[in-house]
């Protein structure tokens, strides 16, 4: 066979796989919209917004607006919190810690990002919420969503964050240390900016974990279908709703949690093209 | 558990499988096959671990039967015998008067029990307090004769067959009801209720005292007086009880009939109990 034979074979294969993956995404997203959309045409998008949620009721209601609040509030809560903490810590790891502690703090992380979401939510419940339950009854809150969330994100941002960081190519950081500045300017000033790519991968990956979620919010989020008015405040996500009724929905309740699906998969495009766009400057 | 969505695919693929397989059977006739007898249960969440169980047991006495037990909810299991989706549906209640085209077998009596916090002092709820509680018009503990505190109410989801007991009995309607915290299964409930000295919630009896007797802080409360426990279930005093079908539609196959037999004899007694339900004779 010759070399370009091979060349040929080879590119066929690729061109298969990416169409198969490509596929995949396209069917799925085509399922969910071929199932929301009795839903959408039915009851319409305003009351999606404005109605309360009480499928089964004798009037039935499909607002699945304070479930989207529920998701975007704890979400974003997490990425905040775990951003600034995964970012120092692989800081940490690469500029100040010494190498044996470094190594430990990686292996530590790499533990962290492989425990199953549902160990994390069983911490939440019989740790986390009796803890936060001595401020504020019931304990199941937006504030326990959004700490067992950071606790799952963080391992996700700082793993990120700390090969980003070890790509910065040397000729930076030697420029750098030639102009003899201080170390923390080296880390935050030349490196962190040189890793902004990989570090916003890092946090858009963890934002999809977060949005995603299911297993853990539904067991430490309280799961009351309210506005939350404070962050003691019970919640219902997104996906705990999904999970918690999709068993026993019928006919337009069931097409409504389609809608939720479709909502979560817009959340997720919105998110990955708003990531393309802050990297975009740099790679495009 | 959380898990319906994809149980419900693979549990459709499965039937379908199992109904190709039956309808082959009828067909062949005297040609049956033992090797490739197959039966799914589908329904109840409460029901499904005692079914699993008896399953488990039938199948060990007859080499070559397959049972698959799915859990989804009562409402389910109605549905899937009705699309033929399920050769047995598994109810946590009795079957309601629209659901007469449907043939159910009596499997077991379970009885819904209101649980507290084990350091809660309070032993009985009168039916007035309990809605009260659950409507929010009693919001702290001292109203109700106990030490002062807010009452964290645990609710289950719509669909639970044990909110439909707990509402009905009760006469409340869903839309009514104030909770704190809004859970999906027994050990989620429990955990809610033991890790909150302030908590009330509901589950079901067998759930209550199997996690009792395990050391989670949890005390199950009497309701009018009527202690909560397998034995006044049994004696049939306790008022908060539902009965656990299993149903079929139109007469059952002869594999489906054999496992229902099974289930209501002497034999499966010892596994119904210790599952916390009462057997029916």
């Amino acid at each position: 066979m010759s070399p370009s034979t091979k060349d040929a074979l080879l590119i066929a294969l690729l061109r298969a796989c990416a169409v198969a993956a490509a596929a995949v995404v396209v069917l799925i997203v085509a399922f969910v919209a071929r199932d929301s959309w009795p839903a959408l045409r039915d009851i319409g998008i305003v009351r999606f917004l404005s109605d309360d949620w009480s499928p089964t009721g004798a009037d039935p209601g499909f607002g699945i607006m304070p479930m989207l609040v529920a998701t975007l509030v704890t979400s974003a809560g997490a990425i905040t919190l775990a951003t600034p903490l995964g970012i120092a810590s692989a800081v940490f790891a690469h500029f100040y810690a010494p190498r044996g502690l470094a190594v430990l703090l990686r292996r530590v992380m790499e533990l962290l990002a492989g425990i199953p979401s549902v160990v994390y939510g069983l911490w939440g419940l019989v740790v986390l919420v009796p803890l936060l339950l001595r401020f504020a009854p019931p304990g199941q809150s937006v504030l326990a969503g959004t700490l067992v969330l950071t606790v799952m994100i963080l391992p996700t941002v700082a793993l990120m964050a700390d090969v980003a960081l070890a790509a910065v190519p040397a000729p930076t950081l030697q420029a750098a240390h030639a102009l003899a500045l201080p170390r923390h300017a080296i880390a935050l000033k030349v490196a962190v900016p040189a890793a902004r790519s990989g570090i916003v991968t890092g946090i858009v990956l963890a934002a999809g974990r977060a949005v995603g979620e299911t297993m853990a919010v539904l067991m430490v989020c309280g799961n009351v279908v309210k506005l939350p008015t404070s962050v003691f405040d019970p919640v219902r996500t997104l996906t705990a709703n999904i999970a918690l009724e999709m068993g026993y929905a019928l006919a337009d309740h069931r097409a409504a949690l389609f809608v939720s699906g479709l909502c979560l998969l817009l959340m997720w495009m919105a998110l990955a093209s708003t990531a393309g766009l802050v990297r975009g400057g740099r790679h495009a | 558990m959380l898990d319906h969505g994809h149980g419900r695919a693979l549990g459709a693929a499965v039937a379908l499988c199992v109904s190709l397989t039956f309808a082959g059977c009828t067909d062949g006739g005297s040609e049956r096959s033992v090797t490739s007898q197959r039966l799914v249960l589908t329904g109840s969440s409460t029901i499904a671990p005692l079914v699993a169980d008896l399953a488990r047991q039938f199948e060990s006495q007859r080499p070559g039967v397959r049972i698959d037990v799915q859990t989804g909810g009562s409402s389910r299991g109605i549905s899937d015998v009705r699309q033929g989706l399920a050769g047995i549906g598994m109810v946590s209640r009795g079957l309601a008067d629209a659901e007469s085209d449907l043939v159910g077998y009596k499997l077991a009596i379970d009885g819904v029990a209101l649980i507290v916090h084990a350091s809660n002092p309070l032993v009985n709820l009168t039916q007035e307090q309990v809605v009260e509680v659950y409507t929010g018009r009693v919001r702290d503990w001292r109203e109700l004769g106990g030490a002062p505190g807010p009452i964290t109410v645990v609710h289950k989801a719509d669909g639970r067959s044990t909110q439909e007991v707990f509402l009905g009995h009760f006469g409340m309607d869903p839309a009514e009801v104030e909770p704190s915290v809004v859970i999906g299964d027994n050990e989620q409930g429990v955990k809610s209720v033991a890790g909150n000295p302030g908590a009330i919630g509901y589950v079901s009896i067998g759930a209550a005292e199997a996690s009792a007797e395990f050391g989670v802080p949890i005390k199950p409360i009497a309701l009018d007086g009527h202690v909560a426990t397998s034995e006044s279930v049994a004696l049939g005093s306790f008022p908060l009880v539902r009965e656990l079908t299993l149903v079929s539609n139109g007469p059952l196959s002869p594999l489906a009939s054999d496992f229902v037999a099974f289930a209501r004899s002497p034999y499966a007694r010892e596994f119904i109990e210790a599952h916390y339900f009462v057997a029916v004779d």
